[in-house]
């Protein structure tokens, strides 16, 4: 099957690359342009750790095409901090220990700071059906989601 | 020097910041699949469709022909004549004459891309002779059961036993008919548990290189880097120090990455393809087909019980299948099932049986969940009918130290009393209960385990510290290691550098399993320190002019030992690091073992549940684990790894099982129908930590991984005949089966 060609913006940056029609976005992020922070736990759908956002919608990456990219801004776990600067999420998890082997992490990132923008004040209850789509197998969520409502308090102090 | 007797550390129970966090929060960390080769080409495997089938003939020629495929193995490729767990291991990595189970690997093939490769899969046709399949553990132990394997008994079972046991196992102690005869109640019942996977987020992927020379390396993810060399070797007929491998970061493992399955064939078509890299990544469904799974139970206990709780003996006879191939861990089960009970009589018995199911493989605490999915269950019902209180029973019957085990060892020092204690005393048992709200309790036991251990360290020319280990870290045991090294040394935890690196750079080391890292690494790496400490002493008194017997260290420094030692100032780390080219070389600390002194782990656990009486559905409302940690280095850490364990055993307990179909396919083969426990399906999980010191590690570590994933099973079934007045003895307590026990019960 011949390639396409795609222009798309990743994490700020014009790409390009030549996408076979039946790849994931997923497949072209991590073996086109090299960016493996985003994961392939399932490739259905079902554990979000693909996830990344399209045009600031929260999506799986292995169920978009990565011809679908063409003239949009994708935005992976790789553009999440600034420069050497974390966001509030990436340190709370840290600080909270909320990973353990660390393989989820990247999409919990993603989909965690798309409900933040979404909703800066959720509830705990809001960010365990938020993060419903994304599987951890090791914590158990208890420290994912303190971190998630601690990084959500710090930044509506810093927005106040 | 020593810090065994020191009461407060400077380091240790503190919670710093993994060394490997920066990493994993920013997606840098390169997992199995991360890693990309010049040249690589990308594997795929063709998978049996039938649970039990003759292979009549594979043709490969129309995959051959298609461009870009570079080479196709299959059982062909390897080497014959190999015997006991090498066969095993090679018969589950390629099937030989016959696909044993549905997802069985019975030809690979590789390419210049993914999707190539794919579609050479789809070419290669394999013309099967479909054979009868047996799927259950009641159903294989059957006389007249399809035979999985002629002549697959070991030399323990008894003659004239259905033909699929493959292992059998009995042991006890005292008269149990004379303890039944003394009991007020003897009960006897009846269980069931169902295979589950071990669910780690990341699937199996590996690059592997092989030469013609027999040369080879391999990046994989894995928990144990010397065990992927070994077995590759044997499969597939190599030298193993001729294969160097590499660990990956880890995408979670529970036992599941502590063996090979398609690892062998990377190796096998890169020899085949000219020796260019082959990278193979599993899909989800592949993992879930033909990766190892549980053992599932079906199993029979009988206690006797006086009227004031006291245990007088117990019966056990446990049925375990563990797939195709002999492992189903029915003596773990067996040995911990019992573990925190002290039994005037016992008889245990264990078949280990073959079915058509991939080969199971390690899940935390191997057995122990099935086992206490029963005695904790049958213990928590006399209590019940006793009228009496299960902690209080649980207490009266506690093994302490000294203790004559019930599968035979005398325990050491543990903290079981220490944790029954402990909930007894815990909030959560005053919180009031609503209606259909019911709450459980139950223990769980893990040995822990030791194996072999090798840890390097050295000084590096600033006098920071540099740590091998061969332990992969699954949870943050770099953590850790640095604390306790960092704490021997006297220096910042921030100086510390702790490597997991690749079988080239050290001796043989078990995985990262049995809640091993922390007690064997970190005990390895605190005496590797103490040598160095050793060295560095005998290097400031060179320097003073003094016997090194008189130097003491403290603080991260040399210093005489006493007012006779002479008078120097401390001579610091940095200082003696600085100079070492000019004193003697390079410094640095070793220290390769088996680690004795491995500490027992027990918990015990608290759950409140709400049954709902219209669908059957379990919520979880309240979760506490109280476990014995001996000493928490990482405390965090160490809270992490009993939630984690506590969400695994409630996934098993209410949700999680393999359902096969008639014809013997797995049909849940994806995480939407495989439904582990998501964000939503938990509260908080809450935690205390209860510290009895194991004597035999420096700081009295223990071991905390697996035993949290026991007590859930039985302790949400106890919850759930408070709440709802149904006893459940199978899993998983998943709604229609709640509702149809309620109806049940209602209808009398």
């Amino acid at each position: 099957m011949s390639k396409i060609h795609v222009t798309t913006t990743v994490n700020g940056d014009e790409v390009e690359f030549l996408a076979d029609p039946r790849e994931s976005l997923l497949d072209c992020l991590r073996d086109h342009l090299g960016l493996t922070g985003s994961k392939e736990g399932c490739g259905t759908g079902d554990c979000g750790a693909c996830s990344v956002t399209l045009d600031g919608t929260l999506v799986c990456s292995c169920l978009v095409l990565g011809v679908e990219a063409e003239g949009r801004r994708v935005a992976t776990i790789e553009g999440m901090a600034e420069g050497n600067a974390l966001h509030p999420l990436q340190r709370k998890f840290l600080e909270h220990a909320a990973l353990q082997c660390g393989f989820c992490t990247p999409g919990i990132l993603v989909a965690a700071k798309a409900l933040l923008e979404k909703n800066p004040d959720p509830t705990e209850t809001e960010v365990r059906y938020w993060l419903a789509g994304n599987l951890c197998r090791c914590t158990g969520y208890d420290k994912i989601i303190r971190a998630v409502l601690d990084a959500a308090a710090e930044m509506r102090q810093e927005a106040a | 020097m020593a810090k065994d007797e020191l009461s407060e550390f400077h380091l240790v129970g503190t919670r710093p910041l993994r060394p490997d966090g920066l990493d994993k929060v920013t997606g840098r960390a390169r997992y199995g699949a991360d890693v990309s080769m010049p040249g690589m080409l990308w594997g795929a495997v063709v998978r049996s469709p039938h649970a039990h089938a003759r292979i009549v003939r594979i043709d490969a020629s129309k995959a051959e022909a298609l461009p870009g495929v570079k080479a196709v193995v299959t059982r062909a490729d390897f080497p014959e004549g190999l015997t006991g767990e090498n066969w095993n291991l090679q018969e589950n990595t390629m099937a030989g004459e016959r696909a044993l189970y549905d997802g069985h690997a019975v030809a690979a093939v590789a390419a210049t891309s993914a999707l190539r490769a794919q579609e050479a899969a789809r070419l290669i046709e394999v013309e099967y002779e479909v054979l009868p399949h047996v799927i259950d553990v009641d159903d294989a132990i059957r006389p007249d059961a399809p035979v999985i394997r002629e002549g697959a008994a070991d030399a323990t079972v008894p003659e004239g036993s259905p033909p699929n046991v493959a292992r059998y196992i009995e042991f006890g102690h005292g008269d149990t008919e004379a303890g039944f005869a003394k009991a007020d109640l003897v009960r006897a019942r009846s269980y069931k548990t169902e295979a589950t996977h071990q669910g780690y987020i990341e699937p199996h992927a590996c690059l592997g290189q092989l030469g013609a020379d027999g040369k080879g390396e391999m990046w994989v993810c894995t928990q144990g880097q010397w065990f992927i060399r070994q077995m590759c070797s044997s499969v597939l007929g190599l030298e193993a120090a001729q294969l160097r491998v590499t660990p990956s970061e880890i995408g979670g493992g529970f036992g599941g990455k502590t063996t090979i399955f398609m690892e062998p064939l990377s190796l096998a078509l890169s020899r085949k393809a000219g020796g260019r890299p082959v990278k193979i990544v599993m899909t989800r469904s592949e993992v879930l087909r033909a990766t190892g799974p549980t053992a599932s139970a079906s199993m029979d206990v009988k206690i006797g019980m006086t009227k004031d709780g006291m245990i007088t003996a117990a019966d056990a006879e446990f049925r375990m299948q563990g797939g195709a191939f002999p492992g189903a861990p029915v003596d773990m089960a067996l040995y911990c099932a019992f573990a925190p009970y002290k039994l005037p009589a016992s008889r245990h018995v264990g078949y280990d049986v073959l079915a058509n199911r991939p080969k199971c493989a390690a899940y935390r605490a191997p057995g122990s969940p099935m086992g206490a999915f029963a005695v904790e269950s049958l213990i928590d019902e006399m209590c019940r009918e006793l009228g009496l209180d299960p902690l209080d029973v649980r207490l009266k019957n506690a093994v302490k130290e000294g203790d004559r085990a019930s599968y035979g060892p005398t325990f050491g020092s543990i903290g079981l009393v220490e944790t029954l204690e402990a909930v007894k005393s815990h909030p959560n048992l005053e919180l009031p209960l609503g209606p259909n709200q019911g709450r459980g309790i139950a223990s769980g036991y893990w040995f822990n385990h030791s194996g072999e251990t090798s840890v390097s360290l050295a000084i590096s020319e600033d006098g920071t510290v540099q740590v091998s280990v061969g332990t992969p870290d699954i949870g943050g045991s770099r953590a850790s290691i640095a604390l306790m090294t960092a704490e021997t040394l006297g220096i910042a935890y921030e100086d510390v550098r702790v490597n997991v690196v690749e079988t080239g750079a050290l001796g043989v080391n078990e995985p990262t399993h049995g809640s091993r890292a922390t007690f064997a690494s970190g005990k390895a790496a605190v005496i590797a320190a103490r040598r160095a400490i050793a060295e560095m002493c005998r290097r400031a008194a060179a320097e003073w002019g003094i016997d090194a017997e008189a130097v003491e260290w403290a603080n991260g420094a040399a210093q005489p030992a006493g007012p006779n030692a002479g008078k120097f100032p401390p001579m610091g780390i940095e200082e003696i690091a600085a100079k070492m080219g000019s004193t003697g070389g390079p410094i640095s600390g070793h220290h390769e073992s088996v680690p004795e002194g491995v500490g027992a782990s027990f918990g015990c656990h608290v759950v409140d549940v709400e049954v709902d009486p219209e669908t059957g559905r379990t919520t979880i409302l309240r979760y506490l684990v109280v476990q014995d940690a001996g000493r928490a280095i990482h405390p965090s850490y160490v809270e992490g790894q009993f939630q984690g364990g506590a969400a695994q055993g409630i996934g098993w307990a209410l949700n999680e099982a393999y359902v096969y179909g008639q014809d013997g396919r797995l049909q849940n083969a994806v995480f939407l129908d495989y439904r582990v426990p998501v964000a939503s399906d938990l509260p908080m999980i809450d935690t205390q930590i209860v510290e009895v010191p194991n004597p035999g590690h420096p700081f009295g570590v223990r071991g905390v991984g697996e035993t949290g994933i026991t007590p859930p099973l039985p302790a949400i079934a106890n919850a759930i005949e408070a709440a709802a007045g149904v006893r459940m003895r199978s899993l998983p307590m998943s709604p229609p089966k709640v509702l149809a026990a309620i109806k049940a019960a209602r209808e009398g």
